[in-house]
């Protein structure tokens, strides 16, 4: 029986971080949940024994039955009557077996009936789960919501709610609109307070990933006569009222088992949560940023099943008497699908161990007030979730859809047929790049850190790890290119011309996200020996890559911009 | 009506994947070579049981499993799954047993477990394939039994209605309680482990495994009999030395041959109805498929 956790080795690698140790024991407030819960941890091995027992269930769950209905689903696809939208037999089966293995609300409190993992084990469940099944990881990665739900709702409306996700309540984001897609702040949805101080919602939500769910987080106009995001308050809308029906879903070319859904509010009861006007500025923004790391995940997920299934082809498929993967176009294809798994796998958790680090000082906050120190630790690592969730998210995307096309290519004439599931990986992948924020607007939220320094500050913290041996080659490669990149960095923020460094964003943010993972994969490869192929084959790409970008930047003229319609 | 529901479970080697190297040189098993895993029709059966107790608030669920000290590790999986316990059946004397000797011992340790409403079990075993122990037990205990169970559709006044999976279509049927009901690979699969119950339950541990656990671990079994996992000797369960083991086992091994499937005659048809129609009367008349 497939188990997609322990066949793959890179996860555990992953998980036996070494500041584990420290979110651990922040998370379980030195284990003292122990004695309130039998199912608490009793110290850090015993923690760390739980994360992987229960990786293991993910594991199998998803080698069986969610990767056997993944065919089936995306024939089927979810579908749309009486106002509801129907998800497919396999959905249906594979909510179920989730919920019963109880891996919903996997990092809510215990108090309300999670399993309160750090967010680094419950990201790599994700990174799992969509291995299996890419379109069912939207739908079971929505629990992500109630994570702001936690941290911006009240007491009572945790109460009332974390709960049934726990239970295997499912939930979903309402926040984009027919005329508001990417630029949030023209959320027009009517929020409206009756007399007795009650909300009700009215309007017209699209695109909404599993829009039909149980429990939905609402982005609405709160305050009437305003045009901007200062107007937009987040509200809870709980089906069991009603008031909310799906008038369409949309006909995708992939993720099909997930229904994406175009929904009417016709004064449909809500709860405010948090406080009015915060909507987009504060709430919107923490939900976009946990579900950026989801994307990063998913994205992760697809170039592990897409590698995988290359890989597979090539080592089966005979050609000029001998299978395919012994001719080097072939095993280079491979080695760079592999180096660019590996690499944006590293770069996701260096991510999710900040934002559990951050996030963790935060809920510490809660309850007392953090030292001088644990301020500055939160700080620090808040800054590098930050920075890092959009590099993950933007590059881990595009290296998905790198990954599900070469998987096609390997495949050859067959690849182009619907005989192979690397069709389905190709239209499935191609999602992770757009939604959540497109890699275009990935790059406008890194850029700030290739100008305010915090990716030069990483490179050095990195580089500083020191690397000897056959990693040694490698490392001086890299403090080369960070020496490009810091150049170039300089000669396009030096023109101060808003518009030329919005041109060499995406130049700036890849070199920057290149050097990150490679430096990343070198300390894999420094402490589990069989990164090393990966490192070199990541490093390599990633310094021609450097080398590309500052010639162009070099090269490039100012004045050249108007050629490309940069005004 | 609250149940006591007993599970029949085997741990057994998985023989679902074997390589070379299954076989030892004298004809018996190499269980070195295959892992260890929960008999499959064994949690159709116990996935039957859960849904009972779950119709049946107050009711148990108890594994029952025959081996090696190891077999603690099913009841585990099993606990994990949402059994609220189970016994290991284990000492040397039984070593060695067929079907007879097997479902004597089982049948005696059911005798000492007492008060019991209805077993269930897998139709069969995949190490050995009999389908014998479960209806055996039943015998033994003087029971009614229903075997190729598919689906419990009801208890109620004593009785439990079960719908069997036969070559030529379904039956369903009515039996007194108690009685011993095996259950089809047909039947709903099981349940996953629960990521609660495996954090709350993964250190419960049968007499023989406390002995080699931390102290800590140890000390925590020992405060919670939630996760004493019971284990059996032949005395305790007062059975008889000559029904047990290989003295109570008439069935005698002569040999084991090695068969490999191999192609040897091959057959061209062409591609038009009446020959593959022809084919597959054949087939059927010759009992090859059907």
């Amino acid at each position: 029986m497939a188990n997609f956790y322990t066949d793959n080795p890179a996860l555990k690698h992953h998980l036996n971080h070494p500041l584990m140790q420290k979110i651990v024991a922040l998370k379980e407030r030195d284990y003292t949940d122990a004695e309130k819960f039998d199912y608490a941890p009793r110290d850090f091995e015993d923690a760390m024994d739980n994360f992987d027992k229960v990786l293991e269930i993910v594991g199998e769950i998803c080698g069986t039955t969610i990767a056997d209905n993944a065919e089936s689903v995306d024939h089927q696809g979810a579908s749309c009557a009486d106002g509801r939208a129907i998800y497919a037999d396999g959905t249906v089966e594979n909510l179920d077996v989730c919920r019963k293995a109880g891996l919903m609300g996997m990092s809510m409190p215990r108090r309300f009936g999670g399993l309160n993992f750090p967010i680094t084990p419950y990201i790599m469940a994700a990174d799992i789960v969509s291995r299996a099944d890419t379109g069912f990881e939207n739908l079971w990665g929505l629990q992500d919501c109630a994570e702001t739900l936690y941290e911006f709702g009240s007491e009572e409306q945790r109460a009332k709610y974390i709960p049934r996700v726990c239970e295997g309540e499912t939930m979903s984001m309402d926040l984009t609109e027919p005329d508001a897609g990417s630029d949030l702040q023209s959320v027009m949805l009517k929020a409206t307070q009756k007399e007795d101080g009650t909300w009700v919602l009215n309007g017209v939500k699209r695109f909404i990933t599993n829009g039909d769910s149980d429990i939905h987080l609402v982005l609405a106009r709160s305050e009437e006569g305003t045009k901007d995001g200062r107007g937009l308050s987040m509200f809870i809308y709980d089906k069991r009222n009603g008031g909310v029906t799906v008038r369409r879903i949309e006909n995708k070319m992939g993720i099909k088992g997930s229904p994406t859904c175009e929904l009417v509010y016709k004064n449909a009861p809500a709860e405010l949560c948090g406080s009015r006007r915060m909507g987009l500025i504060k709430y919107v923004m923490a939900l976009m940023n946990g579900a950026r790391l989801g994307i990063a995940a998913q994205s992760v997920g697809v170039s592990e099943l897409a590698y995988r299934e290359a890989k597979q082809y090539a080592e089966e498929r005979r050609q000029f008497g001998k299978a395919i993967i012994e001719f080097p176009a072939v095993s280079e294809m491979l080695a760079i699908m592999k180096a660019k798994l590996d690499a944006s796998r590293s770069l996701l958790y260096e991510c999710a161990r900040a934002v559990d680090m951050y996030k963790v000082y935060e809920d510490i906050a809660r309850e007392r007030k953090l030292t001088d120190e644990e301020r500055a630790e939160m700080k620090k690592y808040s800054r590098k979730a930050d920075a890092l969730t959009p590099m993950a998210k933007g590059m881990g995307s595009e290296y998905c859809n790198q990954n599900a096309y070469d998987c096609i290519q390997i495949h050859g004439g067959s690849g182009f047929m619907k005989d192979y599931a690397c069709e389905r990986i190709y239209r499935d992948a191609r999602i992770t790049s757009i939604y959540e924020g497109t890699t275009q607007l990935q790059v406008v939220a890194a850029i700030r850190h290739v100008t305010t320094g915090t990716y030069a500050n990483l490179i050095e913290e990195y580089a500083a790890e020191g690397f000897s041996g056959n990693l040694a080659p490698l490392a001086e490669k890299l403090k080369s290119m960070t020496e490009d990149y810091l150049k170039a960095v300089e000669k396009v923020t030096a023109a101060n011309n808003q518009a030329y460094l919005d041109f060499m964003a995406r130049r700036l943010v890849e070199m920057a996200g290149g050097i990150i993972m490679s430096y990343l994969m070198l300390m894999d490869a420094k402490t589990t020996e069989s990164f090393t192929a990966s490192a070199t084959v990541y490093t390599n790409l990633v310094q021609a890559e450097v080398a590309k970008h500052c010639d162009f930047i070099n090269n490039f003229n100012v004045e050249e911009l108007a050629a490309y319609g940069v005004k | 009506m609250s149940l006591n529901i007993i599970v029949l479970a085997k741990q057994v080697p998985d023989t679902r994947n074997v390589g070379k190297d299954a076989m030892k040189e004298d004809g018996t098993i190499n269980r070195a070579a295959l892992p260890a895993i929960f008999n499959p029709e064994d949690l159709n059966a116990l996935e039957q049981a859960l849904r009972l107790k779950e119709a049946n608030p107050g009711s148990t669920v108890t594994l029952l499993t025959m081996g090696l000290p190891r077999a603690a590790e099913i009841v585990r999986e099993a606990i994990y799954r949402g059994a609220d316990g189970g016994i290991v059946l284990t000492d040397r004397p039984f070593g060695g047993a067929d079907t007879l000797a097997t479902s004597y011992s089982l049948a005696q340790a059911v005798k000492k477990f007492g008060n019991y409403d209805i077993i269930l079990g897998g139709r069969q075993a995949i190490d050995g394939d009999t389908a014998q122990v479960g209806p055996q037990i039943a015998e033994k205990l003087g029971i009614p039994q229903v075997t190729y169970a598919e689906e419990i559709l009801g208890l109620s006044d004593g009785k439990v209605t079960v719908k069997r999976r036969l070559e030529h279509g379904v039956e369903t049927v009515v039996a007194p309680l108690p009685c011993v009901v095996t259950v089809n690979g047909s039947a709903a699969p099981c349940r996953p482990r629960n990521a609660k119950r495996l954090m709350k339950y993964k250190n419960a541990a049968s007499p023989s495994e406390m002995s080699k656990l931390p102290q800590v671990v140890a000390d925590l079994v020992a405060a919670h009999p939630e996760l004493q996992i019971k284990e059996w000797g032949a005395a305790y369960v007062e059975a008889d030395p000559e029904q047990i083991g290989l003295p109570g086992s008439p069935t005698k091994v002569k040999t084991v041959e090695n068969v490999v499937f191999t192609a040897k005659e091959s057959r061209r048809l062409d591609n038009d109805d009446a020959q593959i129609e022809e084919l597959v009367k054949e087939l059927i008349a010759n009992h090859t498929i059907g």
